[in-house]
């Protein structure tokens, strides 16, 4: 084999090359395939249609998500309590019926493991450190936390992984993300990919699979990392990878899916083995000091319009590129925000603690901890807390943290999608603002109208307290 | 994936340039779970109308649709191409497609014939009226006129639709590479090959 120096991108990519062809691309084998209600029924349909089956079963799992409600599910006997959208009931259906049939692992609607996929897999230890994962989900990036070659992928695409386990790709160029010294207390990985993502913009990643590192990365926990890799996408990434180290052995052992035994052993050496040699050329480095990064807020209606939470709307004249100025004024006519408005200063009506980027145990511990003795404003209309899984979901119980959000004036919610997109009921008015922990702040992404303030889950409680955008570290 | 050589109808004489995909199908169509069906939604606001050319007695359930310059812009979703086939149409002929929209033809079957502009007003006139064919073996458009026009297409695509091959059944066919790399796998990384443990 080689002796190159490789960079953990090229390692998996390597590893999972069944054959490559003279135009460039390669036929990669898929280890892992998530499939949800929305982006699935078609590719199964195809299969049926034209006579092929699964090629692999067991190592696609199937969860519903998108488009379940946050409500209870089961009335007190145990019967399923039917899902007003008829859409959404005929794609969960499909999803029900599907995978049985095709011999698919399916974790049920009210099943305690169900959850949001990207929060499933890790959790599940389905989701493994230099594996290749696909989803028909943009966000899919978010098992690169792991150190898995993590990346969404459209439908066709889903049915060719489904019938081949494999998919025909060209090699993406490599970028390090390297964020150097310790993180100030108050920030936390949410931070630290908002200020990534307002440093390369929303298409600085555009073409590249991005390894994020340095001592600011490593001291991340597991869900941190998850985080981090989540958002990716929003800066334009194929997909995002941290190296797996010791804590993410130790966040995968004993996880149902995991390896045991002798495999257990194997698996570490091999993960081991695939930190980006020293030497190693990335085709492109940006380096960020952690000392910049502060709890940081969206104020546009793009992931990249970001700025710490002690900054001001800005001027669309600020910006050197004139077709972002035009952007800027449509963001902010959108937003109803006037330049040089304080961003500690607006008010929020609504706030979402929850979605595939920060709906995990740390997430729940680090809002509860704002939240604990304290209520809402009484101008927060809205607040709900949506756990990433039903298991996360129980941890929190025993822990008490669900009472701290109750008490707070927060809904305790079924685990799903949820306000992230406006796909099921939950949604935010036209109109009204939104302190939430998801991942994009697009126009009508979490309703027509709605308007976004992405934040971290600890500066999301932070908001709901007071009532206004707030910077967290006044709070604590 | 059905083979595609000879096409043989009416064509509807559709003409109009930049016809976007949301024109093709509107986004409220997106939450389906089928393929089928969407052709009821294809071109939705254009049936509206009721002396439209896709419902009209003469031109409903014709195989081949006619067009302008950049046909199938805009956002890149699949079920554009599903909405075509799922009215009847095997072919389009424009003088030129989106990228994206002639890739998903393609994969669901559509052949799309690129012509210039002037040969293909002389089809839209012809299509009015008369049958057209299409020889995808001879590359040619032809009426019941003597027109005989020859259009270009990739041969790994022709040689595609030609054999009803689909990019999974093209896939399929590398099986025994497949294979030897999950038996590589399974020697040497079997922690990846075990997923749910469910029986293949």
């Amino acid at each position: 084999m080689t002796s190159n120096p490789r960079t953990l991108y090229q390692k998996i990519w390597d590893a999972h090359v069944v054959e490559s062809r003279d135009d460039g691309t390669s036929l990669i084998y898929i280890d892992r395939h998530l499939v949800h209600e929305v982006t699935s029924p078609q590719a199964f349909e195809a299969l049926r249609v034209s006579g092929r089956t699964v090629r692999r079963p067991d190592l696609t799992l199937a969860v519903p998500d998108h488009n379940l409600p946050t409500t209870a599910r089961r009335d007190a006997q145990g019967r399923r309590i039917p899902i007003a959208d008829p859409e959404s009931a005929s794609q969960l259906a499909a999803l029900e019926r599907n995978a049985p049939e095709f011999g698919i692992r399916l974790i049920g609607d009210a099943d305690i493991e169900q959850g949001i996929v990207h929060v499933v897999g890790p959790e599940q230890g389905f989701s493994l450190p230099g594996a290749t994962i696909v989803c028909g989900d943009s966000h899919t990036a978010c098992h690169g936390g792991l150190g898995a070659l993590a990346f969404g992928i459209g439908t066709s695409e889903v049915e060719h992984v489904l019938a081949t386990q494999t998919l025909l790709l060209k090699q993406s160029k490599s970028m390090e993300v390297r964020v150097d010294g310790d993180l100030r207390p108050g920030v936390s990985a949410k931070d630290v990919v908002l200020h990534i993502t307002g440093v390369l913009r929303a298409a600085g990643g555009t073409g590249y699979v991005i390894e994020y590192t340095g001592s600011a990365i490593r001291s991340l926990s597991i869900e941190g990392r998850l985080t981090v890799s989540n958002m990716a996408i929003e800066h334009g990434a194929r997909a995002g990878l941290i190296a797996p180290d010791e804590k993410t052995f130790a966040y995968i052992k004993g996880r149902s899916y995991a390896p045991q035994g002798a495999d257990w052993d194997k698996a570490v050496a091999w993960w081991q083995s695939l930190a980006t040699d020293p030497g190693a050329q990335y085709d492109k480095v940006v380096v960020i000091d952690a000392a910049d990064i502060a709890p940081s807020v969206t104020w546009g209606t793009s992931p990249e319009d970001v700025l710490p939470i002690s900054g001001i709307v800005p001027a669309p004249e600020s910006f050197d590129d004139p077709s972002k100025q035009d952007a800027v004024r449509a963001s902010l006519a959108y937003m109803g925000l006037e330049p040089g408005q304080r961003l500690d200063s607006i008010p929020v009506e609504n706030v979402f603690i929850g979605s595939c980027t920060n709906s995990r145990i740390e997430d729940m511990r680090a809002a509860a901890a704002v939240l604990k003795g304290r209520k809402k404003a009484d101008n927060v209309r809205w607040a709900i807390v949506v756990p990433g899984s039903g298991l996360v979901k129980k941890q929190a119980e025993d822990e008490g943290l669900d009472r701290i959000f109750i008490d707070a004036g927060f809904e305790w919610r079924e685990p799903g999608c949820s306000a992230c997109l406006a796909m099921n009921p939950d949604k935010v008015p036209a109109g009204e603002r939104c302190a939430s922990t998801s991942n994009r702040n697009f126009v009508g992404r979490q309703g027509p109208g709605a308007r976004t303030h992405l934040v971290s889950p600890a500066m999301a409680a932070a908001a709901a307290v007071t009532g206004h955008l707030t910077d967290v570290r006044e709070l604590v | 994936m059905e083979p595609v050589s000879q096409i043989d109808g009416r064509a509807i004489p559709f003409g109009r340039k930049n016809v976007d995909t949301d024109i093709i199908i509107p986004a409220h169509w997106l939450k389906t779970i089928s393929r089928d069906g969407l052709g009821r939604g294809a071109f939705e606001a254009l049936r509206q109308d009721p002396d439209n050319l896709f419902d009209s007695a003469e031109f409903a359930g014709s195989p081949i649709l006619i067009a302008g310059d950049n046909f199938g812009c805009g956002s890149s979703r699949e079920h554009a191409a599903w909405a075509l086939l799922d009215l009847g149409i095997k072919a389009v002929i424009a003088p030129s497609f989106s990228d994206i929209f002639s890739g998903n033809a393609f994969k669901n079957g559509i052949l799309t014939v690129v012509l210039p502009q002037e040969q293909v007003d002389r089809l839209l006139e012809v299509a009015k009226t008369d049958p057209i064919h299409i020889d995808l073996e001879a590359q040619t458009v032809t009426t019941p006129f003597q027109d005989r026009f020859r259009f270009e297409i990739d041969p790994f695509r022709k040689h595609c639709l030609i054999n009803g091959l689909d990019e999974v059944g093209l896939t399929l066919a590398r099986d025994t590479a497949i294979s030897a790399f999950e038996s590589t796998v399974q020697a040497e990384r079997p922690f990846l090959a075990r997923g749910t443990g469910v029986a293949a």
